[in-house]
């Protein structure tokens, strides 16, 4: 006969084995992915080693391959679409859990969510029949002395690296806007009671929210960052599939993942399969860094949080029984 | 906690189940993968083929020309399908001999969008390959003037559009330009995706024609069927003998019979710039591949019965999917190939 104690630890110790087994599976599923890549693209690691970091040239028929255009363009362009998407997604997040009257809130953000549930797919046949004229009417009318700064140089084509951040940026906007809002949400009615009790203005509220919230805020918009560098099949039909380095917004350009969903199918040739491989190994490893920067950026700011958090509180409960007598 | 251990018996069950289940059909089914340009004629083909034969069943994937190789040379697929001829390399790595038989024949067409420009314009291969490198780069050109007497080709730049993945169009295009252009040749070469020294990549026929489309002063390329079947205007290029001719399936047909001639034996030859009145000049096979002694005999015998009734009957479907059929010469010398095949 099992007394119920022991009963229950046994339940308990299996409980965090099977978990833990889960949590495992993880760990093994990234190694595995790693591991594949590595072992898969060795051909072209041993024949290239960091030249393909820094190569520009990709031509298959001489079997050059370059990543350097395509890293360029993954970067920059989800970097153009978190310039773009952040302000307009916090802006949703504070208005939607702030500022919102009741019976608007769920409707609007319901709305906010159903563009993630867009197919990209969707999103780049609009990219093409209306982002794209759009942007190539605004490059028309581009006076001649903005054409000389390198960012607006090139032929106004319309498709290239600026029809790519805007499309970017419009399918980030719900991942950022609705966890920001869930932050937001989770931000204590006390932090925002005592900036009130401090006679505080409301946008000072939502200012004291915010910075309560910025861990995960920082975290909403990493979150953003990773779906626009992964973002493969919207941004292959408006970003013109040129792999070059430039600083140009409307010159055609290339991403890491755009150059795998293109290429991929029809790479008969080792060599030439073992470079596709690659990239999506140099895809990994920044994914890596992006992802460990940004916990070194929440790190920092929690630590901050942390020192600074025994003072805020204590002073706000110093202050607060003043205001209120 | 009864009813959990019940469920997941069940469960087990049905798995264990499953494959019992799929066994007793007495169907053989034949696996192919390949090319997706001819993928419309081949499901059309495998559909009938299994109505004439209820015990047939194949399957085909279009994965592309070069993963259907890959697979082939993996043998985890009984047949594959190109677009382009396999390489003397790719053959040396393959576990055995394999025949390249074509089935059917595609053309590639350029497309363009000038500003008041309305009639048909003409191309050399010259002048075209030099658009596409970005040595012509006003439509004003006196190289495309020349051509094209009588239209009034405004001063505007030529935006080039390609395709941005690999694909078998491309292969025929840039394999034409190379064998008119040395320069094209030593500049950029001959692949499914080459390395483009200008212009915009649209993904598909469909990224290619919208692009040229919406951008005026823009010129690319795309299937013959696409076109057709979407009603957009191309051009008419110079064959081998001088000619200026429209492509349409009669003239990619009367590029494979010129071919025919000095057929190879392995029939991996490249049809552009055929010689022969009315060819026309950016035309390909494409093609099934099959090992000469396959392993599964009884599965063979049934692909070279399928092979013998898609080169003749099989041929009639070609115009309503908008493929140019084979000429008679090739499918006669076909016919003599399938006996090569070990049964």
């Amino acid at each position: 006969m099992k007394t119920p104690s022991s009963r229950r630890s046994a339940d308990d110790r299996g409980f965090r084995l099977g978990t833990g087994f889960f949590a495992l599976l993880v760990v093994v599923l990234v190694a595995g992915i790693f591991w594949e890549l590595y072992r898969t693209s060795h051909l072209s690691i041993a024949k290239f080693g960091f030249r393909f970091w820094t190569g520009k040239t990709w031509d298959p028929v001489s079997g050059e391959f370059g990543a350097m255009p395509f890293i360029w363009g993954t970067l920059y362009s989800s970097l153009l679409a978190m310039l773009i998407s952040t302000p307009i997604a916090l802006g949703i997040a504070i208005f939607l859990s702030e500022l919102s009257p009741k019976p608007l809130r769920t409707p609007l953000a319901f709305l906010t969510e159903l563009l993630a549930a867009i197919p990209s797919i969707v999103y780049g046949l609009w990219g093409v029949f209306v982002l794209v004229p759009l942007v190539r009417k605004l490059q028309v009318v581009t006076p001649d002395w903005m054409r000389k700064i390198p960012l607006f140089s090139g032929p106004p084509l319309g498709v290239g690296m600026g029809a790519a951040a805007l499309i970017l940026a419009v399918m980030v906007i719900p991942f950022t806007s609705s966890v920001a809002r869930e932050v937001l949400k989770a931000v204590p009615s006390t932090q925002r009671e005592a900036a009130y009790a401090l006679g505080a203005t409301r946008w000072e509220a939502i200012q004291a929210a915010l910075r309560f919230g910025r861990t995960g805020i920082i975290g909403a918009v990493i979150l953003g960052f990773g779906r626009a560098v992964g973002e493969t099949m919207a941004v292959t039909m408006v970003i013109g599939n040129n792999p070059q380095v430039s600083a140009s917004l409307f010159k055609p350009q290339y991403t890491m993942a755009a150059v795998i969903a293109n290429e991929f199918t029809e790479a008969a040739d080792d060599l030439y399969l073992s470079a596709l491989i690659e990239i999506g190994l140099v895809l990994f490893v920044i994914t890596v860094i992006v992802n460990a920067i940004s916990r070194l950026l929440i790190w920092s700011v929690t630590r901050e949080v942390r020192f600074k958090a025994p003072k805020a509180p204590a002073a706000a409960t110093r202050t607060a029984p003043k205001v209120a007598a | 906690m009864k009813a959990m251990r019940f469920l997941l018996a069940l469960a087990f069950g049905a798995l264990l189940a499953l494959p019992a289940a799929t066994a007793q059909a007495q169907t053989v089914q034949i696996n192919g993968a390949g090319a997706t340009f001819p993928y419309p004629i081949y499901s059309k083909w495998f559909s009938e083929y299994n109505k004439l034969h209820p015990d047939v069943e194949i399957n085909y994937q279009s994965i592309g020309s070069g993963g259907g190789i890959r697979q082939l040379s993996n043998q985890t697929v009984f047949f594959g399908a190109s677009d382009g001829p396999m390489t003397d390399e790719q053959l040396a790595g393959a576990p055995g001999p394999i025949m390249h038989l074509p089935t059917v024949l595609g053309g590639v067409v350029p497309v363009y969008n000038i500003p008041g420009v309305d009639s048909q314009l003409k191309f050399t291969g010259g002048v075209l390959a030099d658009i596409i490198l970005g040595k012509v780069t006003k439509w004003s050109d006196p190289a495309i003037a020349k051509l094209n007497p009588g239209v009034k080709l405004p001063v505007t730049d030529i935006t080039v559009v390609h395709r941005s993945d690999g694909s078998g169009t491309t292969y025929i295009f840039v394999d034409y330009l190379s064998k008119v252009s040395p320069d094209f040749k030593k500049t950029v070469g001959v692949a499914t995706s080459v390395n483009w020294p200008v212009g915009v990549g649209g993904k598909g026929n469909e990224g290619v024609a919208g692009l040229v489309k919406q951008t005026p002063g823009s010129i690319g390329y795309v299937e013959l069927i696409y076109a057709s079947q979407n009603k957009i205007a191309y051009g008419s290029v110079q064959n081998h003998d001088g000619e200026f001719v429209t492509a349409s399936l009669q003239s990619v047909t009367t590029a494979a019979a010129g071919a025919a001639r000095a057929m190879p034996k392995d029939f991996r030859v490249s049809i552009t710039d055929a010689p022969g009145k009315g060819a026309y000049p950016i035309s390909s096979f494409t093609w099934l591949l099959f090992y000469e002694k396959p392993t599964d005999r009884p599965k063979a015998k049934i692909m070279v019965d399928f092979m013998k009734w898609a080169l003749t009957d099989g041929q009639k479907y070609c115009a309503e999917l908008g493929y140019a059929p084979l000429p008679r010469e090739v499918v006669a010398l076909e016919m003599e190939a399938l006996k090569r095949i070990s049964l």
